[in-house]
């Protein structure tokens, strides 16, 4: 299990040599990660301790069914994010290549140890690896992603100060920060103001991690200007990993008392507020790039509500739709990123004509746009499924109206920029046979992006598999 | 070997603490509201840097005054002491994890002004009012 | 492995059209090759439903349960007797519109060919699985496919005008669909697993709130569909579509998956008696009149042809809604029958408009003078058809009308009889001054001679609608099926009543 992480730290050392290691290191810990979730899954979770010392001491290492599912998650989308971005380095001086390369894969890595560790304080020196990684990362997309990055810097500190100083609390009341110990100690600690601050500042400081509406301030500059491999990854996986982050310090670590369900029905509102107010943004742009990232605060909503109903059902499709969204997302992001800047602009009317273009490209976002509005039998439909029985059964009907307006105005901007892609004359029609002279994109971007697509229909056609074998066990006990 | 880690609601020294502490809860307290404050309010991108330092700081303060027992020794196993089962130390484990958070702190900032001066190289201006007017030209 | 040929067939008629769908856009740029697929798909497809015909008419029914798609809810296809008098009518005219699509797309030169049928092909199979559909979740599965493979045939021009149709189309259907989804997602949480029992799958006992509230919602959700007023604006703005898709939208998918629907939601969600009880049968009965009058006269109002067409089937598809409103069993046996008869004469009339539309270069039903003469298999054709619509005896039309008139007796509404004989009139009023001009106006210029590829699917489905209206059970035994169904919907109902 371990490996999955070491992995991609040792890939980092190597990465100046070959681009190839940062595809392998990514898919060696995909397989560790498959396989640390099997043995999870079959005998119950696996516990390693790093250096040897036993907690409360030392740092816990835990894959169980949640962790293992989304380390496999990260995984696999790194894989195919490096694959991905094989042609975008090619572009660059082999010195910021390789630069690229390490910093890739301590996002990564840092990621991964997110989602495995069974430590609050190590989950934040994760989640600042991860972050510092992604700021450099984000950076590099030119002068304006640099701004945009300053402004996340900050922002992202704060929040990280934030679940700090919560910690700060939790640990003063129990004195530990093991997660699995805090969970058992917490009760005897009774509630109290200390407990109530703790737990404001930690959800808080995730949520802004999270971009969870109205703390999503700087997320589309950020998406909008990061160059598109790095922009695929980190929409497609960074807010999932606080979102994941939030399940388990408010399920597992956190005992059910007053402040957590307070915390909670705020939550649900703000997550509606969320869900409604990403659509109605994402409405209003016009560059698909913003459209999309405006798109993930809506998207984030429904996991937020999902976690805030917080039955069964609801807490199922939440888990289903961090998957199902990470998927969907990346596909979305590397569809536009990897048409050719010359031909289409990021802008939806840039789209036109698009399909006769790139067909293949297209149909992949196309599908992955269906599923965010949640048509049948992508994954997004089954998430949305799930959610809206959660919802119906903690008779919460407001939220179950909430879900389908949503998806409605979802449906409204994918549909303008599919109906340009279909629909609309093609400004290069008059060029003759353009496309068939090149390929429309090369293989490498466009294979991880059918791959993403074709695993948004897999996820959906086979979610009762998903459901069964993993989601079930990942969820917490009610 | 640390003896009892965790703090005992009950315990005399803890009680101490608190009374003697609150003045240390107070200054991490207002450095962490500065801070915030600072990285509001600031339009230059330095301050709000320098800002967001303070308020890391106020964080570690707060961790490490958890630590102290009053008459506390360092957390050193020494031989002659160790017969003593009645020593009290003071915690070590704030300070392992502030140790780490002091480490990402810098290594933040340092993250930080790199992209502070590849902005100033290009717009020759770290005010964010002035660079959001740049930009949108 | 799959039993494709044995207890899987409903899934195999499913999968026939959904894999020449993926292989016309491989072989889009052979138009021989792609039309072959459509030919050869439909042909097995029609076999496939075919030949469950007898084990249905012998009281059975062929299963196929695959996939989990939820804990406890699979995609579970059944062909029971309503089921597979639906996938009949639509696998028949699938094949007869492919024959008159391949010479109205070469007629009209259409560059977009092969997304056209792959998209077509897409929408048939949806409407398979729709009509095969065992459990609410896949019923909706397919009803929202349908949907998105409908809206490319929509905006299949790609003039602004097509666009805006098809964003139109999208805007209702769409929200329609989010209505469904609630409601179904609330039967899942009140009956879980929401398996289709004729006579209802709620439990017993719920609250009249409850059940108005879900009833609502799937009215809404089926409603707009179904065309019912005032959810029916889409419709008209439709009308843009190559006119091939209109007579899919029209007699085969679409419309008459709402209208389907509608018979599913009474018979084997809700069941009839849940539904009088809480008076439910009455609001639905009364709009679907107010619909059948309301679009007849709108019919009269409009001069482009498949305009008119368009008002007629909202009106037409209420007969359907109506029925499942009555619940008798003459009724019901009567809606159910109304889905094939309607079918084939409504099929017919736009094969006609787009042979006219072709052939003549004439959409306005001012303009049709002596076309009768001109174009005598098409107008012939026309006649047949909108006699039937009309309800002439010895017509489809008139079996369907006679037994909703029945049911109406039956179920003691003896009122909406008038509805009935008044829309029959209305629609003598404005489809017959089209037959009066064709064939004894004067003529109005020179006319293309007709078409083998379209004249032979309209004249076929003319003369099955004329078959039909003799022998209702010619063939297939539409009504034998019809029947079958309905005396299940009400005994289910009974039996209910008296665990």
């Amino acid at each position: 299990m371990i490996a999955a992480l070491v992995v991609p730290l040792v890939g980092r050392v190597s990465a100046r040599l070959a681009h190839g290691i940062t595809v392998v290191a990514p898919a060696v810990a995909l397989v560790c990660a498959v396989m640390a979730l099997r043995v999870a899954l079959d005998s119950g979770p696996w516990h390693y301790y790093l250096g040897g010392w036993a907690p409360p001491w030392g740092i816990e290492y835990v894959v169980d069914p949640l962790g293992g599912g989304m380390a496999v998650l990260v995984a696999l989308l790194a894989t195919l994010v490096a694959i991905y971005a094989g042609p975008h380095l090619r572009a660059l001086s082999p010195r910021r290549a390789a630069v690229f390369n390490s910093l890739f894969l301590l996002l990564t890595s840092g990621l991964l140890g997110i989602t495995l560790t069974g430590d609050l304080f190590n989950l934040y020196v994760f989640v600042e690896i991860s972050s510092l990684a992604a700021y450099a990362l984000l950076a590099s997309g030119g002068e304006r992603a640099i701004v945009a990055t300053f402004r996340y810097l900050l922002i992202g500190t704060i929040a990280a100060s934030f679940y700090l100083l919560g910690i700060g609390y939790l640990y003063a009341l129990t004195g530990t920060v093991n997660m699995a110990d805090l969970a058992m100690r917490l009760p005897q600690a009774g509630g109290g103001s200390a407990m109530t601050v703790g737990v404001v500042l930690i959800v808080v400081g995730l949520a802004i991690k999270m971009a969870v509406f109205p703390l999503h301030g700087w997320m589309p500059d950020a998406y909008t200007y990061a160059p598109p491999p790095v922009t695929m990854f980190i929409a497609a996986v960074m807010s999932k990993v606080s979102a994941y982050a939030l399940l388990r310090v408010l399920f597992f670590v956190l005992p059910r008392t007053g402040a957590v369900e307070t915390a909670l029905s705020v939550l649900s509102w703000v997550a509606a507020g969320g869900v409604l107010a990403g659509s109605v943004l994402a409405l209003a742009q016009t560059d698909v790039r913003r459209m999309l990232a405006y798109s993930s605060v809506g998207q984030m909503g429904y996991v937020v509500l999902g976690l805030s109903i917080g039955n069964a059902a609801a807490l199922t499709g939440a888990l289903l739709h961090i998957m199902g969204h990470a998927v969907a997302k990346a596909s979305l992001f590397g569809a536009v990123a990897s048409l050719p800047r010359d031909t289409v602009q990021a802008d939806i009317a840039g789209f036109a004509g698009a399909s006769r273009r790139a067909p293949l490209t297209m149909a992949a976002f196309t599908l992955a746009a269906l599923s965010l509005v949640g048509m049948p039998p992508t994954a997004g439909f089954f998430s949305k499924w799930y959610l809206l029985q959660g919802a119906i059964e903690a008779d919460a009907w407001l939220f179950a109206a909430v879900l389908l307006v949503s998806s409605l105005l979802s449906a409204v901007y994918f549909f303008r920029v599919i109906e340009q892609i279909y629909f609309a004359p093609d400004p290069a029609a008059a060029e003759p046979d353009r496309s068939r002279c090149h390929p429309e994109v090369s293989l490498r971007l466009l294979g991880p992006v059918i791959t993403l697509s074709a695993a948004v229909l897999l996820i959906g056609l086979f979610n009762g598999w998903f459901v069964t074998t993993v989601i079930r066990h990942a969820l917490p006990e009610l | 070997m640390f003896g009892n880690l965790y703090p005992d609601p009950n315990d005399g020294t803890r009680m101490n603490l608190i009374a003697w502490g609150q003045l240390q809860y107070a200054l991490s307290a207002v450095l962490l509201l500065v801070g915030l404050y600072g990285m509001l309010v600031q339009t230059n991108f330095v301050r709000k840097l320098m800002a967001m330092n303070v308020m890391q700081v106020g964080v570690i303060v707060l961790f490490v005054s958890l630590a102290v027992r009053t008459g506390g020794t360092p957390p050193i196993e020494i031989e002659h002491q160790a017969a003593q089962t009645d020593v009290v130390y003071a915690n070590p484990l704030p300070h392992a994890l502030m140790l780490t958070a002091i480490v990402v702190s810098v290594s933040t900032t340092g993250v930080a002004l790199a992209l502070l001066i590849r902005i100033h190289r290009r717009f020759d201006t770290v005010d964010e009012a002035e660079l959001l007017d740049r930009l949108r030209e | 492995m799959p039993d494709l040929l044995g207890a899987d067939r409903p899934l195999a008629a499913v999968l026939v059209s959904l894999v020449a769908a993926g292989l016309m856009r491989v072989c889009g740029r052979y138009p021989a090759l792609r039309e072959s697929c459509t030919f050869g798909a439909g042909i097995i497809k029609l076999a496939l439903v075919a030949s469950m015909l007898p084990v249905v008419l012998a009281g059975g029914v062929v299963e196929s349960s695959r996939l989990s798609l939820l804990p406890g809810v699979s995609l579970h296809l059944r062909a029971d007797p309503l089921g597979l008098l639906f996938a009949l009518v639509a696998s028949t005219l699938w094949l007869l519109t492919s024959v008159y699509s391949v010479g109205y797309m070469r007629a009209a030169g259409d560059e977009n060919q092969t997304g056209y049928f792959s998209s077509f092909a897409l929408c048939v199979s949806a409407t398979i699985g729709l009509a095969f559909a065992a459990n609410l979740l896949t019923f909706f599965l397919f009803y929202e496919v349908l949907t998105l493979a409908t809206y490319p045939l929509v905006a299949h021009n790609r003039t602004p005008e097509a666009r805006a149709g098809g964003r139109t189309y999208l805007v209702y259907t769409l929200t329609a669909g989010q209505a469904l989804l609630l409601a179904v997602v609330w039967t899942q949480s009140l009956a879980p697993g929401a398996e289709f029992r004729p006579g209802g799958l709620l439990p017993p006992g719920l609250p009249t709130a409850t059940v108005l509230g879900l009833f609502a919602l799937f009215v809404v959700g089926f409603g707009v569909k179904a065309a019912i007023m005032p959810l029916h604006g889409w419709l008209p703005a439709a009308m843009v579509a190559p006119t091939p898709v209109s007579a899919l939208l029209h007699a085969v998918a679409v419309v008459k998956a709402g209208a389907f629907g509608c018979l599913r939601l009474v018979g084997y969600v809700f069941g009839v008696d849940v539904l009088r009880e809480v008076g439910a049968d009455i609001v639905l009965a009364v709009l679907a009149s107010v619909t059948i009058l309301f679009g007849s006269l709108r019919a009269l109002g409009e001069t482009h042809l498949k305009r008119r067409l368009a008002y007629s089937t909202i009106s037409q598809l209420s007969y359907i809604v109506l029925g499942a409103a009555l619940g008798s069993v003459a009724a019901l046996a009567g809606a159910m029958f109304h889905i094939a008869a309607h079918g084939f004469m409504k099929i017919t009339m736009f094969f006609c408009a787009g042979a006219i539309h072709t052939e003549a270069h004439r959409d306005d039903v001012t303009q049709f003078g002596g076309l009768g003469r001109q174009m005598p298999i098409t107008m012939t054709a026309f006649a047949i058809a909108a006699a039937g619509l009309a309800g002439t005896p010895l017509l489809a039309g008139f079996i369907s009308k006679w037994h909703l008139g029945l049911g109406a007796l039956e179920a003691g509404h003896g009122v909406f009889i008038v509805v009935l004989v008044l829309s029959g009139l209305l629609n003598l009023a404005y489809f017959f001054p089209i037959v009066y001009d064709a064939f004894f106006a004067p003529a109005h210029g020179d006319v293309a001679p007709e078409r083998l590829t379209l004249s032979a699917p309209l004249a076929i489905t003319a003369v099955v609608a004329l078959l039909l209206g003799i022998m209702p059970d010619f063939g297939a035994g539409f009504l034998r099926l019809a029947l079958s169904a309905a005396t299940s919907v009400v005994a289910g109902s009974v039996a209910g009543e008296v665990p």
